[in-house]
């Protein structure tokens, strides 16, 4: 097949699509539909996969989290409130974990005090975007935090609940543009606090808001923000992977005997690691994956028997045409090879347009959700190839017919 | 260059079996120009298909440019049909959607010559029949003259060795017909091989022979060596 042959092709079929719009554009709409689904739902999931995945894999080497709520809630009202009923994680419970749990090499306790106001140095102020953390010195590795410059929280800044601060890599860039933010003060909600460090970058997504945050010492923020109605998330880190498992079991022991969880009763709280976000993370996004599947290729099916339809109506109205060109030389192989051109060529500026309508639906969709928008090439690119196999598989009998019709005869079509 | 032997063409229609050409023997060489005549149903068209490889006899041996024809398959008829064969209609039977340039264009196309020559050689083809300023024309912008010129211009287009018409003033008035005509003239004092299907002896009268087909054989095989004798032999028939 030389490259004319096909041009030739496509020119007829672009020809005979502009020829009938109406009954072209709504023979396209399955298709449009079929890989508008796809991709919007394959551009989301990224979106929300990349977002999670970064966000979960923050915690360090072979660390889990106890919290009062799991990471990803299922089901409904009755659910949410069962976790809500459950009693707060509390500073004795953490102190519990520190003194008993011989198996953890360091327990970390860590909440969120204020989540997006400015903060202000001396030469700037930044929009209200700035997280407030306060924490503890073992936080540090649980968290995966590398101290980059100065010092990290201490033992004596947390029991004297001092106005002390480290800064995320990205805050600190930002508030203190020419120089080392080190010894300088940061302004956060009225306060001041010393900066006594900064930390390295975390090498996350581009543009994400990431390191954009303050840890300050946990007594400081709970003196400062109230204990009261506050739940606290405990964070271990196990000597190594070999005992990742039995420190889990033993953290669990600690704390079912120091909230008093009557034994037999499932806990009454959640323990969270990266491992089990993502897995839960995909699991949930691998059921939406099948949905989407089963429901294009649906879609796709009854497109594809549209296209058919219309290219068995083609091959009719065109019965002279073939007629034609099987007079001045056409083979059975061109005039197969045209029509099934014209098939793909149909499939495809529907797929161009589901593509290009995926892409922008699932990136409205990432907007609303505020997180990084991406473009999805392999699967725009997998929709196209899809559009063109349906195109094949359903234009496939009608150019047999129309390449079987008897030339005679169909030169004497009216 | 044309040479049918005892070729016969049947259909078979149920129980009844329809002679449509019975042992018709014929030689035509290169260069002539003959006029195929015959009433309605008499086989014409059949002849016409079958010299034009469009179909295939039930018994009898044809032999195109010393190459047996009769036994050719579908892909190898296509080939001869492209290369020695150039067919004109009495409908015409341009492509609607395309103008008088990818029209001629066509055949070239399925001969797979490249696109940077088959511009020009579809562009030569068109000025040949006096249509260079109409090359961008779409069928239904044309006159019926001018579409069949562009017609036979893609008839000629890949230099085939026969042109092949049939009824090809069926559809035009007699003026323009008479034009048509004298194309035809022209190309056969080129040297081209014409043949013309026609019930209408202005059209015969054209050509330097005529065969005259009755109920599927040849009712009578006549050179015409002068127009003038030729109307005069021909009005009493
Ligand atoms: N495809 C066919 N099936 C059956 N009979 C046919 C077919 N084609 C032609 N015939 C018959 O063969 C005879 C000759 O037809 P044709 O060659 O078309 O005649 P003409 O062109 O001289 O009018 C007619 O009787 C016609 O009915
Ligand atoms: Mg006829």
């Amino acid at each position: 097949m030389q490259t004319a042959e096909i041009k030739e092709s496509l020119l007829m079929a672009l020809g005979a699509i502009a020829a009938h719009k109406l009954r072209s554009a709504l023979t396209l709409l399955g298709i449009v539909i079929g890989v508008f689904s796809i991709i919007m739902v394959m551009t989301a999931m990224r979106v929300l996969q990349s977002t999670v995945e970064n966000e979960l894999s923050q915690l360090g080497a072979h660390t889990f989290a106890i919290q009062k709520f799991p990471a990803v809630i299922f089901g409904g009202p009755e659910d949410f409130e069962k976790y809500f009923r459950r009693q707060r994680i509390l500073y004795a419970h953490g102190a519990a974990v520190k003194e008993q749990a011989t198996l953890a090499q360091a327990v970390g306790l860590t909440s969120e005090f204020v989540n997006g106001r400015e903060a202000i140095s001396r030469y700037t102020k930044t929009n209200p975007d700035v997280d407030l953390d306060g924490d503890t010195p073992e936080s540090y590795a649980a968290k995966n935090w590398v101290i980059g410059e100065g010092r990290g929280l201490s033992q004596t800044d947390l029991e004297n609940a001092r106005d002390v601060c480290v800064l995320g890599n990205t805050l600190a860039k930002k508030l203190f543009p020419r120089g080392s933010a080190l010894d300088d003060t940061v302004k956060f909600g009225g306060v001041n606090y010393a900066v006594v460090g900064v930390l390295e970058a975390k090498n996350g997504m581009l543009g994400g808001n990431q390191d954009n945050f303050i840890s300050i010492p946990l007594t400081t923020g709970l003196n400062r923000y109230g204990r009261d109605k506050r739940s606290l998330g405990i964070l271990v880190q196990a000597r190594d992977q070999a005992s990742y498992a039995d420190t889990i079991e033993q953290v669990r022991g600690i704390l079912r005997k120091a909230r008093k969880v009557p034994p037999g009763a499932e806990d009454d709280f959640e323990i969270v690691s990266n491992e089990s976000l993502i897995g839960q993370f995909r699991s949930v996004t691998l059921a939406v994956r099948i949905g989407v599947a089963v429901v294009s290729s649906i879609s796709l099916l009854t497109a594809g028997i549209g296209i058919m339809n219309i290219m068995l109506v083609s091959v009719t109205e065109r019965t002279r045409e073939i007629g034609i060109r099987r007079a001045i030389g056409a083979k059975k192989r061109n005039i197969m090879t045209q029509f099934i051109m014209e098939a793909i060529a149909l499939c495809e500026v529907g797929g161009v347009l589901g593509v290009l309508l995926g892409i922008v639906g699932g990136n409205v969709a990432a907007y609303f959700m505020k997180v990084t928008p991406v473009i999805p090439l392999d699967w725009a690119l997998i929709g196209l190839v899809i559009c063109s196999i349906v195109g094949i598989v359903f234009g496939t009998y009608p150019a047999y017919k129309a390449a079987n019709l008897d030339p005679i005869e169909s030169l004497r079509y009216e | 260059m044309i040479r049918l032997t005892n070729i016969s063409k049947r259909y078979v229609m149920g129980a009844e079996t329809v002679h449509a050409l019975r042992d018709v023997s014929l030689h035509i060489s290169r260069g002539e120009y003959v006029a195929i005549m015959g009433p309605s149903g008499s086989g014409k068209s059949t002849l016409m298909n079958l010299i034009g490889c469009l179909d295939t006899p039930t018994s009898g041996r044809y032999e195109l440019n010393g190459t047996n024809v009769s036994e050719m398959d579908d892909n190898q008829l296509a080939e001869i049909r492209n290369k020695e064969i150039g067919f004109v209609f009495q409908t015409f039977n341009l492509l609607a959607r395309s103008n008088a340039l990818r029209n001629v264009e066509l055949p070239l196309i399925y001969k797979g010559v490249p696109s940077s020559e088959r511009r020009q050689i579809a562009l030569d083809a068109l000025a040949s029949v006096n249509l260079g300023d109409r090359v961008h024309h779409k069928p239904n912008e044309l006159s019926g003259g001018q579409r069949q010129r562009v017609a036979i211009a893609r008839a000629l287009v890949t230099n085939p060795s026969i042109i092949l018409a049939d009824e090809p003033t069926g559809n035009l008035d007699s003026k323009t017909g008479a034009e048509i005509m004298a194309l035809f003239e022209a190309l056969s004092a080129k040297g081209n091989t014409i043949i013309v299907v026609t019930h209408e002896e202005e059209v015969a009268e054209h050509a330097r022979r005529v065969i005259r087909i009755r109920d599927g054989l040849i009712a009578s095989d006549e050179a015409m060596p002068q127009r003038v004798v030729a109307v005069q032999t021909a009005s009493p028939a």
